[in-house]
């Protein structure tokens, strides 16, 4: 079987991966991306701690995370599609009208 | 485990304001399809709605529903009483937006019931999975209010920026929360404080992370710096009642969980979170105020202020105590009276194909709209906490339960700070008073804005020089009970 750790350690990657990419690419929809590699490295977390502490809270949780992340994509999609239209860009370096 | 599958309905009755919530954004969002002729009636039964769940609100018994997950305490109720009075003067000033402007259709109504949904859930929230829910309903109906005039290419830049980082702040949260879950066994607020105080994990590095993590998170949805750099560009690129509604609703419900979470989680662990949150609460009014001066945008100005404020109200959390607690409610509830009034003055001087935020904008304003210029002198002062006026009284009951905290250090910057704050606030009525009106701004009082800015008046006024009423509420409150 398969230690807790190792599962452990693998969302952590798997998080910090997420929080590098979200820092460092340009693109919208790629930080779109790891935001949605970082709530996954959650889901794993929850899911293995959920198993190994035998309580249903954990997968529980990881349902509720899946659905709002599904409702979070779509309205983040949007966004970008309306920013899109009126900028022809996803770059968020181009996107700077806002400052001060 | 057959029987916990039958429904008991009185379980539900804590949750029927919220239930009620949901029906009235549902109703309008029907009447906004099926009856376009009446949707200037939107906005009233917004207000209607809103005013009917206040009452219930605010005479709910105390008590717990669904095994502790979710609680209605004089805590929750305080926090959704702030968070209703946001949306009732929002919606009243979109009213007069609607009729400047001409957008803000039904489903900005609705979205904007749906964003207090998640706000009353997160006030009553006992369990992290709740607390999560809550957010990301409040969230989301408000990245799509932000981003609501689709032909402004600003609001859409600031949906897109407050979207990327709210979903990053919410990762964090859920990173933090799937750890303290991994060493607790549980979602449960009040259960993680019993299992963090018996001692065991004092020590625990993991749990230190977690709580870090949280607590980076709040702060980003609280606007509390470092994590304050989206605010100004969100605020000055929002809808103007959207961003009054952003800096009263959203952050008092945040509040509300920071609290919670804080006092009822980890009270256990006071010392090392006082001390994070002191340092954080300076570095958020230093930046705040000094980066204010500089402003010639009111809008942006108010943007920082609200960085600032959310400093000062970070004073009452971190000393720890019920004292303090109870100091940052009154003092968001004050905040969302002055604040409100503030951006209801900066609406109604605001004309369609040209918005008048810029200080220039304010040039004379007492000679050409003496009444209006009278109401942004009063809300100016109250944001700087100049008796007799309500903000002083908030300011006083942080300070004081900082200083009995012992963060002495931290009440000093906060009045010299609060000191600073004074040039920028000051400097709005200087122009008012003191400088040639360059036009005339043709000024409409509609029902809704004055409205509004009779509520906020009467909230800056009144809390200024009767706070007892409102001082004995907060301070009723125990957490967990």
């Amino acid at each position: 079987m398969i230690p807790l750790s190792w599962y452990m350690i693998l969302a952590s990657i798997l998080f910090a991966i997420g929080v590098c990419g979200f820092l460092t690419r340009r693109n919208i929809i790629i930080m779109f991306l790891s935001i949605e590699l970082m709530l996954n490295a959650v889901n794993l977390n929850m899911v293995a701690l959920s198993h190994f502490l035998e309580s249903m809270d954990g997968q529980i949780f990881t349902f509720f995370i899946i659905t709002v992340a599904a409702a979070e994509a779509a309205i983040g999609l949007g966004i970008a599609i309306t920013l899109y239209r009126s900028r022809q860009t996803v770059n968020v370096d181009e996107i700077n009208q806002l400052k001060g | 485990m057959m029987d916990t599958a039958m429904i008991s309905w009185t379980a539900f009755e804590p949750i029927l304001p919220e239930i009620l919530l949901v029906c009235i954004a549902l109703a309008v969002i029907g009447l906004d399809l099926f009856a376009e002729k009446q949707r200037q009636l939107l906005p009233w039964l917004t207000v209607l709605g809103c005013v009917t769940v206040l009452g219930m609100v605010a005479g709910v018994q105390n008590g717990s529903a669904f095994n502790g997950m979710f609680l209605t305490d004089s805590y929750a109720s305080f926090f959704k009483i702030i968070c209703l009075l946001g949306v009732i003067m929002t919606a009243l000033m979109s009213e007069h937006s609607r009729r400047v402007e001409g957008e803000m259709q039904g489903e900005y109504y609705g979205l904007m019931l749906f964003s207090a949904v998640g706000m009353l859930i997160m006030a009553s929230a006992g369990d992290l999975m709740i607390l999560y829910l809550g957010l990301e309903l409040m969230a989301l109906s408000v990245y799509c209010l932000v981003g609501m005039h689709k032909n402004d290419p600003r609001t859409s830049e600031a949906a897109m920026k407050y979207f990327l980082m709210g979903g990053f702040a919410s990762a964090i949260l859920l990173f933090g929360m799937s750890l303290v879950y991994g060493l607790t066994g549980t979602t449960n607020i009040a259960k993680i404080g019993a299992i963090t105080a018996s001692g065991e994990l004092l020590h625990n590095p993991a749990l230190m992370a977690a709580l870090g993590l949280m607590i980076v998170a709040f702060c980003f949805k609280v606007a509390v710096a470092p994590f304050h750099f989206w605010v100004p560009d969100v605020y000055e690129g929002a809808p103007t009642p959207i961003t009054a509604f952003m800096s009263v609703g959203p952050k008092a419900a945040g509040f509300a969980v920071f609290g919670r979470v804080l006092m009822s989680g980890f009270p256990q662990f006071n010392d090392q979170w006082g001390t994070l949150l002191a340092v954080l609460a300076l570095l958020t009014m230093a930046i705040g105020n000094i980066t204010a001066l500089s402003q010639r945008s009111i809008k942006r100005m108010l943007a920082y202020s609200a960085i600032a404020h959310a400093g000062y109200a970070l004073l009452g959390i971190l000393s720890g105590t019920a004292e303090g607690l109870s100091a940052t409610m009154s003092y968001l509830l004050i905040y969302g009276f002055m604040n409100m009034g503030a951006f209801a003055v900066l609406i109604l001087l605001s004309a369609p194909g040209n918005r008048h935020e810029s200080l220039d904008d304010y040039k004379g304003l007492a000679k050409t709209n003496p009444v209006a210029a009278i109401l942004m002198l009063i809300f100016m002062f109250s944001l700087t906490g100049i008796p007799p006026t309500a903000g002083f009284i908030g300011k006083f009951y942080l300070l004081k339960a900082a200083l009995a905290a012992g963060y002495t250090m931290t009440v000093i910057g906060a009045v010299i700070f609060s000191a600073i704050s004074a040039y920028f606030y000051l400097r709005v009525v200087r122009y008012m008073y003191m400088s040639e009106p360059q036009e005339q701004l043709d000024i409409s009082y509609s029902p809704g804005i004055s409205a509004v800015l009779g509520l906020a008046l009467l909230g800056v006024i009144g809390l200024g020089l009767l706070p007892g009423a409102m001082i004995g509420r907060a301070a009723s409150v125990l957490l967990g009970q």
